[in-house]
């Protein structure tokens, strides 16, 4: 089981989970390395995987303190896992509250050359398909930049603000994404990327109690609603949101008062660290997709099964119809279905079927009908779990289907998503 | 006790030698969330992949660490992989086989080279 057994064991997954980027061999450097985890909603695909022009968040030193294993991911050094383990801290954070730091998302405002967010809201409009113009102030919603060929550049945050949008956006898109808006929207916006804030998230049953400590009003909060927090860290911009398929929050916290209200957090009896490897899992079994897994430029929001992402008023037939990016593609796959679709599995036994494991509808079948795009053990689940893209044949909950594994082909059955109930405070 | 580059212990019980993962390399996989046997009574050659562990991190193998066959397989171990966590040196041995040639053993590491190696 050497560094080399253990690169070559990990096989297709290696592939597809090494932390510094599909293809290659993880982060090891010799030694007894198995090829790390799986990280985060964001891809690393695009990026580097050299130690060498990494990136630090400001709570850098923090994680290293806590004696993290500091990993690339996507252009950045970032904790894949503290001394308490994945599967642990996937645990804590079902059932305490765990701490996330984000910092290398992108962190974005949108404002009209008119002051009117409105005017921001219907630009914006015209990268996404989801209806901002009706997004209620003060809300936030889940949103995709679309692509001419109707598939998907990242997935996003958007926050509707008093004057402006807020936007959250993945680490490893962000350079592309800010472009992309730059290229699209100078004439009738500002664009302003936060470079002077940190992003933390606070996630699980408890991290309203323990929250409310710092920011007593954040308790009345509801599930993507939005605020601005006056408190001991300075003035933090709040969302009831995260992506592990618990209530919790996100916080946008000064640069150099993050690591004080990161230690605060964490001084709490309820709340442990949490690496991007508990990240992965958590989201997975939440039934959220990954970027450059599970969706990507190829992928159409309609068979990544995200049609519920993009509102009535931006269908066919709705106020303000069509006007993004890849308009036929997706109408056309709406229109008429899709060849294959998004789908949960839930694996028979124990072995984890992990991302690139192709999926037969047989035993004996000799086509492949897809394959896994993100797979691994749920902690909270206690059994395999993964999802991926299957022949539209095949897509109805409590279908069984084949992955192989290791030349076997084992039983997984086509599951709804979430894997386990969210508990999103709505 | 005798320990491979591939960190797997080595421990001779009267006419058999029982194998499992040091627990450096425990600590290292991660929690362990599956692990696949060999069949007892096969016959395996040194190098052979025969048991699969995934942790919640990745897939790796053990490797045959000596040519023999494999006489009795820890079967504990898949209804509770993180046995392999939690005493990877005791309980969560792997596979016993039974050996024609020890000498092998001769060459590989003692607990003190092993310790060296790994640091």
């Amino acid at each position: 089981m050497s560094a080399k057994t253990l690169e070559r064991g990990a096989r297709a997954p290696a592939e597809g989970i090494a932390i510094s980027g599909k293809g290659t061999e993880g982060a090891s450097n010799g030694g007894f390395q198995p090829a790390t985890t799986v990280p985060e909603r964001e891809s690393p695909a695009r990026q580097g995987n050299g130690m060498g022009d990494l990136k630090r968040t400001g709570l850098y030193d923090l994680h290293v303190d806590l004696g993290a294993k500091m990993v690339p991911f996507a252009g950045y050094e970032m904790p894949v896992q503290y001394p308490l383990g994945v599967m642990k801290e996937h645990l804590h954070c079902r059932a305490q509250a765990g701490l996330f730091d984000v910092s290398h998302m992108g962190q974005v405002i949108l404002r009209a050359k008119s002051g009117v967010v409105s005017d921001a809201a219907l630009a914006l409009e015209t990268l996404v398909p989801q209806g901002l113009l009706e997004l209620k102030e003060n809300h936030q919603r889940y949103a995709f930049f679309t692509n001419d060929q109707g598939g998907i550049l990242d997935d996003l945050m958007v926050a509707k603000r008093e004057d402006h949008l807020f936007l959250v956006v993945n680490a490893a898109c962000k350079d592309a994404d800010i472009a992309h808006l730059r290229a699209h929207l100078s004439d009738s916006c500002e664009i302003e990327v936060i470079e002077d804030r940190a992003l933390l998230a606070l996630q699980g049953p408890a991290a309203e109690v323990a929250f409310a400590r710092i920011a007593p009003s954040s308790q009345g909060m509801k599930f993507m609603e939005v605020t601005n927090i006056d408190s001991a860290f300075g003035e933090l911009w709040v969302s009831r949101s995260g992506y592990t398929g618990e209530d919790g929050f996100e916080i946008s916290v000064e640069a150099g008062r993050a690591a004080d209200l990161a230690h605060a957090l964490l001084e709490m009896s309820e709340v442990e660290a949490i690496g991007l490897g508990a990240r992965d899992s958590l989201r997975l079994e939440a039934g959220l997709c990954l970027y450059g897994n599970d969706i990507d430029t190829t992928t159409s929001p309609i068979e990544a099964d995200l049609l519920w992402g993009i509102q009535k008023a931006r269908r066919p037939g709705g106020a303000r119809q069509g006007g993004f990016p890849g308009e036929d593609r997706i109408f056309g796959d709406l229109a008429e279905g899709t060849a294959r679709k998004r789908v949960g599995l839930r694996p028979e036994g124990r072995a984890p079927m992990r991302e690139g494991t192709v999926l037969y509808a047989s035993e004996e079948a000799d086509t492949p009908i897809g394959s896994v795009t993100s797979g691994g053990f749920g902690p909270t689940i206690e059994g395999p779990v993964a999802m991926g893209y299957v022949g539209s044949a095949h897509t109805a909950p409590g279908t069984t289907i084949f992955g192989e594994v290791r030349g076997k082909r084992l039983p997984a059955t086509v599951t709804a998503m979430p894997f386990r109930p969210s508990t999103y405070k709505r | 006790m005798k320990f491979t580059e591939e960190h797997e212990w080595l421990r001779v019980e009267g006419d058999v030698v029982v194998v499992g993962i040091t627990e450096h390399a425990s600590a290292q996989l991660g929690d362990v969330v599956f692990v696949e046997l060999p069949e007892e009574g096969s016959t395996v050659s040194k190098d052979d992949e025969i048991c699969v562990i995934e942790s919640v991190k990745a897939a790796s193998d053990i490797l045959a660490p000596l040519d023999g066959e494999i006489v009795e397989v820890n079967g504990a171990l898949e209804d509770n992989p993180g046995m392999v966590n939690d005493d990877p040196m005791g309980e969560a041995w792997f596979f016993k086989m039974k050996v024609e040639d020890l000498s092998p053993m001769d060459e590989m590491m003692d607990e003190a080279a092993y310790k060296d190696f790994v640091e």
